[in-house]
C-alpha cells in the first residue's frame, strides 16, 4: 500500500497551500461518507487527504445583508439544526436531510454531496432551484461559480487542480416566496434517488407567480436545471394547466439510465410527477410566507 | 508507513494512539486500543454497528479516520454502563430480549442513547427513522423499539 499523508489545515489559506503542493495528487475530506467508501473500497486515488473541517469558514452558517453563506463542510443535523436557514429555504434543507440515516447525517455536507459529482445527490437539485452560488479557493485566488456549473457528469467535476469548495451562498428571497425538494425512491430510508426534483417560486401580490428555478436530479449524467418547466408557471397563477405544462418539460428533459431502481420510461414520467408535486409544495409555503 | 499520534478522550478519559491515515476510527479502538464493543458489520456507514458519538455528534466509526478525532470528545459503547450498573437502555433490552447475536446491539443502545439526549419523548415514528441507520438481522425490530421507549419513559421517570 502506497504512503497515504494527512493534513488538517486551519485556515483556508493554509488548505490552498497544501493542495497546492499536492500538485493535484491530494482528496478533500469533509464528512467522508462518500470518500471513505471510496478509499476502503480501493478506488480513491491520490496520495494526501487533506480534512477541511477545521476551518472555521467551512463549518459556519452566516446570516448576511443579501442571504445566507453556508460553509461547504456544515453537516446535515448542523443545517437542520438553524432555524432560519429552515424558514428561509426549506427546500435546500430537506434535500441535504434526506441523505442517509442519523449517522450519515451528523457528517455529510453539501459540498461533499456536490463535489463527489453524483447526478442522484440529494442536495443538489434544493441549490440549483435556489440559484445558489458557490465560493470556490484554489491557486489563483477565489472564484464564485454557480452550483449547476459544477457537476460535468457521473464523479466529474468543472473544479480544477487544488480547487475546493469553501461556502454557499443562498441569496434572500422576495416575500412569497417558497421552495421544496422531494425525492422518490423504492423504501422510506437510506436509498439512492430514482428521481429528484426541487421547484423554487415566488409570486406577486395577484399571486401570479413572478419567478421560479426547477431543478431534477437523477434523470441525467448530471443535476439539471430546466428552464422550460420553470417558464411553464412564470405569468401563471400556477393553476392546473400551467402545472400539466410544467411536468411535460419536467419529463421531456430527462436523459436517463435504466437500472434496477426505474428504467428510462418509469424515471421520465415520475420526473414529471414529482416536478408537480414538489411545485405545489412550493406554492402553498409561497402563500404561506 | 506514516504513522500520526493522535490525543483524544475517550469515555471521558484521555487516550492516546498511534494510527496510519487510512485506519478508521473503528479500527483504531478495536486494533489499537482494544475497545471492541464498537461493532465492525459493513465498513461503508450501512448498517451502524460501529456507531458511536464525536463531540457529542452520533456518527459511524467505519466512516471516520482516526486522524480526524484529534481533540476529539468519543463516546463508545463501553462509556455507557456506570461500572456494573447498567443504563436503563442496556435493561430494556435485556428485559424485552431486544437481542440475539447481539452484533448490532451496541450500536443500537449508543444510537439510542443520542436519541433521548436530544429528545427525551421521542414516538414510535420518531424512533423508528432515528434508527433507521442501525440494521439488525435477528430481531425484527420491534423489541428494539419497545426496550428505547421502555427505557425512555423510565429516564422520564414514569
Ligand atoms: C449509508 C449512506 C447513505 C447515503 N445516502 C445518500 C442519500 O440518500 N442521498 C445522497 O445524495 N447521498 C447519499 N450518500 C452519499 C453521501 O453521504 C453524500 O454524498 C454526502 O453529502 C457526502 O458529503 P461528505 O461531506 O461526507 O463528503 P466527502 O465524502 O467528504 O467528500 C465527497 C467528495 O467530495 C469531495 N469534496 C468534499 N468536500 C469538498 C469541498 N468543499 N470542495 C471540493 N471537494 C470536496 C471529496 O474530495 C470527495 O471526492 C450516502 C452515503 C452513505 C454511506
Ligand atoms: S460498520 Fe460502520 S456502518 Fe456498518
Ligand atoms: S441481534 Fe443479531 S443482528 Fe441484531
Amino acid at each position: 500500500m502506497s504512503d497515504l499523508q494527512f493534513s488538517s489545515p486551519k485556515s483556508v489559506k493554509e488548505a490552498v497551500k497544501i493542495l497546492f503542493a499536492a500538485k493535484g495528487k491530494a482528496k478533500v475530506l469533509a464528512g467522508g461518507t462518500d470518500l471513505l467508501v471510496q478509499l476502503r473500497a480501493g478506488r480513491m486515488t491520490g496520495s494526501m487527504i487533506v480534512d477541511i473541517k477545521n476551518i472555521p469558514e467551512l463549518r459556519s452558517i452566516k446570516k448576511e445583508k443579501n442571504g445566507f453563506t453556508v460553509g461547504a463542510a456544515v453537516s446535515g443535523a448542523e443545517l437542520g439544526a438553524h432555524k432560519a436557514i429552515n424558514k428561509a429555504w426549506p427546500g435546500v434543507v430537506e434535500g441535504l436531510e434526506l441523505i442517509g440515516s442519523t449517522q450519515i447525517q451528523g457528517r455529510a455536507s453539501l459540498g461533499g454531496n456536490l463535489c463527489n459529482g453524483s447526478p442522484a445527490a440529494d442536495s443538489v437539485p434544493g441549490l440549483i432551484a435556489a440559484g445558489a452560488t458557490c465560493k470556490i479557493a484554489g491557486p489563483k485566488g477565489l472564484r464564485t461559480a454557480k452550483v449547476e456549473d459544477i457537476v460535468l457528469g457521473p464523479g466529474k467535476t468543472s473544479l480544477k487542480a487544488g480547487e475546493f469548495v469553501v461556502s454557499f451562498f443562498l441569496p434572500t428571497r422576495p416575500k412569497r416566496s417558497g421552495d421544496a425538494y422531494l425525492r422518490f425512491i423504492p423504501r422510506t430510508e437510506m436509498d439512492i434517488a430514482v428521481v429528484g426534483a426541487s421547484v423554487s417560486l415566488t409570486l406577486d401580490k395577484a399571486g401570479v407567480c413572478s419567478d421560479a428555478r426547477v431543478s431534477l436530479g437523477a434523470v441525467a449524467p448530471k443535476p439539471l436545471l430546466v428552464a422550460k418547466a420553470a417558464r411553464a408557471i412564470v405569468g401563471t397563477k400556477v393553476d392546473d394547466e400551467a402545472l400539466t405544462q410544467l411536468s411535460l418539460a419536467a419529463s421531456a428533459a430527462c436523459d436517463p439510465i435504466d437500472d434496477k431502481r426505474g428504467t428510462v420510461e418509469y424515471r421520465t414520467k415520475v420526473a414529471g410527477v414529482l416536478a408537480r408535486r414538489a411545485a405545489t409544495i412550493a406554492l402553498e409555503r409561497a402563500r404561506g410566507n | 508507513m506514516t504513522k500520526y499520534h493522535v490525543k483524544t478522550m475517550i469515555n471521558g478519559d484521555p487516550a492516546e494512539f498511534l494510527c496510519g491515515t487510512e485506519q478508521t476510527v473503528l479500527d483504531c479502538l478495536r486494533d489499537e486500543l482494544g475497545l471492541t464493543g464498537s461493532k465492525e458489520g459493513c465498513s461503508s456507514g450501512d448498517c451502524g454497528a460501529c456507531s458511536i458519538t464525536l463531540d457529542g455528534r452520533l456518527v459511524c466509526a467505519c466512516l471516520v479516520l482516526g486522524v480526524e478525532t484529534e481533540g476529539k470528545d468519543i463516546e463508545t459503547i463501553e462509556g455507557v454502563a456506570d461500572g456494573d450498573d447498567l443504563h436503563p437502555i442496556q435493561k430494556h433490552f435485556l428485559q424485552e430480549a431486544a437481542l440475539q447475536c447481539g452484533i448490532c446491539t451496541p450500536g443500537f443502545i449508543v444510537a439510542a442513547k443520542a436519541l433521548l439526549a436530544e429528545n427525551p419523548s421521542p414516538t414510535e415514528t420518531e424512533t423508528r427513522y432515528w434508527l433507521a441507520g442501525n440494521l439488525c438481522r435477528c430481531t425484527g425490530y420491534d423489541k428494539i423499539v419497545t426496550a428505547v421507549m421502555n427505557a425512555a419513559a423510565e429516564m422520564r421517570g414514569e
